[in-house]
């Protein structure tokens, strides 16, 4: 299976042959910092226009069709619309606190996405406790929400933040539980390690029950985190109007939007990390011929594939089932996820201490 | 205790029935027409109405007597007939078509004019292409140039758009 760490450190080599160690490094660190920038750029185009297409589906419609072959350039078309459009300056705003929201939504997002694990040897962010890391990021985003709201000076806005607030700070709890239940399975908290674990078998089958539970939960509140639909509160278009980027236009609104988009990435892409193996093939122990065969797919189809999945699977919530009121929302994590998740680690501390698992 | 874990599966199963039911709509047919590709294969509903018609058959006679009912029957004051007083061979005095007169631009398509007609010669025919700059082009004239009535009274079978 090919190894990218070989053209990155052959990258590294040719730079530190040619000027000092310090300079190669301020290059290194622009080079990262574009190519990630780039990817995120693009896969937010792609999702955009996967989900229009999905939804169009969904609704027995055909979706984006007149822009380029199958709709393909629509995304691209919309960008350059967001692109020039005139960012609209509002009265009674806290202009300072306004103009900062998005970048803070956007970094946040930006610096979770680092962390993901595309491919063998392609990793942005690699360190010990790379997850714990990824979860303390994405939480930041939620203070560019609340700013967002707060700075709007809208009410409709402030509701839609505080709702984003509850419910975010509920579900980050559930996130967090689930992904400890992984954690006490695979024993370490960086990326790249939890992959290596699963060599021989994806966490979903090795953790078997527990795991699964905790695969279920993660989704439901992956979902509710990302402010998806059926948990869109804050956003509610029917009733808040878009919700905290209600004043936001042009470029500033594109921020929220993109990084809402990659948010549902991100999610996908640690629910793809921690149950199915990241960028790890299909492997069955046992089966050496079958192993080698699905090692010759490359390791970032294999990454993209499994988040190309659950992508489809968040979507496919997103556009099934109808908004949750708040009340049901914060019942749904208080009285339900939360105490299947803390059941559910007990129950893999013991699979785990026994060696119950695969 | 029961009742929560009860609920709680309940709650779950009708999840995934609703999960079920949308995967099933996601692989049906999708129902969107794409118009200016499709325009020749684009076939209209029967009953739909796109612009009225005097039904002409193949010697150029139309069925209208100038009766005048859909004229009257028209809430919108769409028809407009001209009519003249022509005396024949045997010196009967008969009221001959000049003129039918349909304004497509005001037209509700409410069919009063159809249903009424007492020869059955008027029609709906499934048309849609109808936009055009100005709106003087949306008055057609219905009867068709050197056609006369019909000998006898005909049959609405006989007679084609």
């Amino acid at each position: 299976m090919f190894d990218f760490s070989i053209i990155t450190r052959w990258i590294d080599q040719l730079l530190r042959g040619v000027m000092p160690d310090a300079a190669a490094t301020v290059v290194e660190c622009v080079l990262i910092g574009l190519a990630l920038l780039l990817g995120y750029a693009v896969i937010a185009l792609a999702l955009i226009y996967v989900e229009r297409k999905v939804c169009a589906w969904f609704q027995c419609r055909l979706g984006p069709n007149r822009v380029g072959p199958f709709g393909l350039l629509q995304s691209v078309a919309d960008m350059i619309k967001m692109l020039i459009k005139e960012i609209i300056e509002i009265k009674h705003v806290d202009k300072f606190l306004f103009g900062l929201a998005p970048y803070i939504v956007i970094i946040a997002s930006v610096t979770a996405f680092a962390c993901l694990p595309f491919g063998r040897g392609l990793q942005v962010l690699d360190f010990n406790v790379g997850i714990f890391f990824l979860i303390a990021v994405s939480s930041i985003g939620i203070v560019g929400i609340l700013l967002a709201g707060w700075a709007s000076n809208n009410k409709y806005s402030l509701i839609g933040a505080m709702r984003s607030g509850a419910q975010m700070i509920s579900y980050e709890l559930s996130i967090g539980l689930s992904i400890l239940t992984m954690v006490v399975l695979s024993g370490t908290l960086q990326v790249s390690g939890i992959v290596e674990g699963q060599v021989d078998g994806w966490y979903l089958f090795k953790g078997h029950l527990p795991a699964v539970i905790a695969f279920v939960v993660y989704l439901v509140a992956g979902t509710a985190e990302t402010n998806r639909g059926p948990f869109d509160l804050p956003e509610a278009d029917s009733e808040l109007t878009a919700g905290y980027h209600t004043e936001y236009s042009g470029m500033h609104f594109g921020f929220f939007y993109l990084a809402e988009y990659l948010n549902m990435f991100i999610v996908a892409g640690v629910a793809a990390t921690l149950f199915l193996g990241g960028w790890m093939p299909l492997h069955v122990p046992g089966w050496a011929g079958f192993n080698e065969v699905m090692d010759y797919i490359p390791s970032i189809a294999w990454f993209f594939g499994k988040v190309g999945v659950m992508i489809f699977v968040i979507m496919w919530f997103k556009w099934t089932f109808p908004r949750l009121r708040i009340d049901q929302l914060l019942r749904l994590e208080w009285k339900y996820l939360l105490p299947i998740n803390l059941l559910n680690l007990l129950l893999m501390v013991i699979v785990v201490v026994y060696k119950l698992h695969f | 205790m029961k009742n929560y874990i009860v609920h709680f599966i309940r709650g779950l199963w009708s999840l995934l029935v609703g999960m079920y039911t949308t995967l099933r709509v996601f692989f049906r047919k999708k129902t969107t027409e794409r118009y200016p590709e499709n325009r020749k294969q684009l076939v209209m509903f029967d009953r739909f109405r796109g612009e009225l018609v005097l039904l002409h058959d193949e010697q150029n006679h139309h069925g209208c007597i100038a009766c005048g009912i859909c004229e009257t029957n028209c809430p919108n004051g769409t028809i407009r007939l001209t009519s003249e007083m022509v005396t024949d061979e045997a010196g009967k005095k008969k009221k001959v078509l000049v003129e039918y007169q349909y304004d497509h631009g005001s037209c509700i398509f409410c069919q009063l004019c159809v249903r009424t007609c007492p020869q059955r010669t008027l029609a709906f025919i499934p048309t849609f292409e109808h936009a055009v700059f100005t709106r003087e082009k949306l008055v057609h004239k219905l009867n068709r140039e050197g056609s006369s009535v019909a000998p006898k009274p005909v049959a609405g079978s006989s007679i084609t758009a």
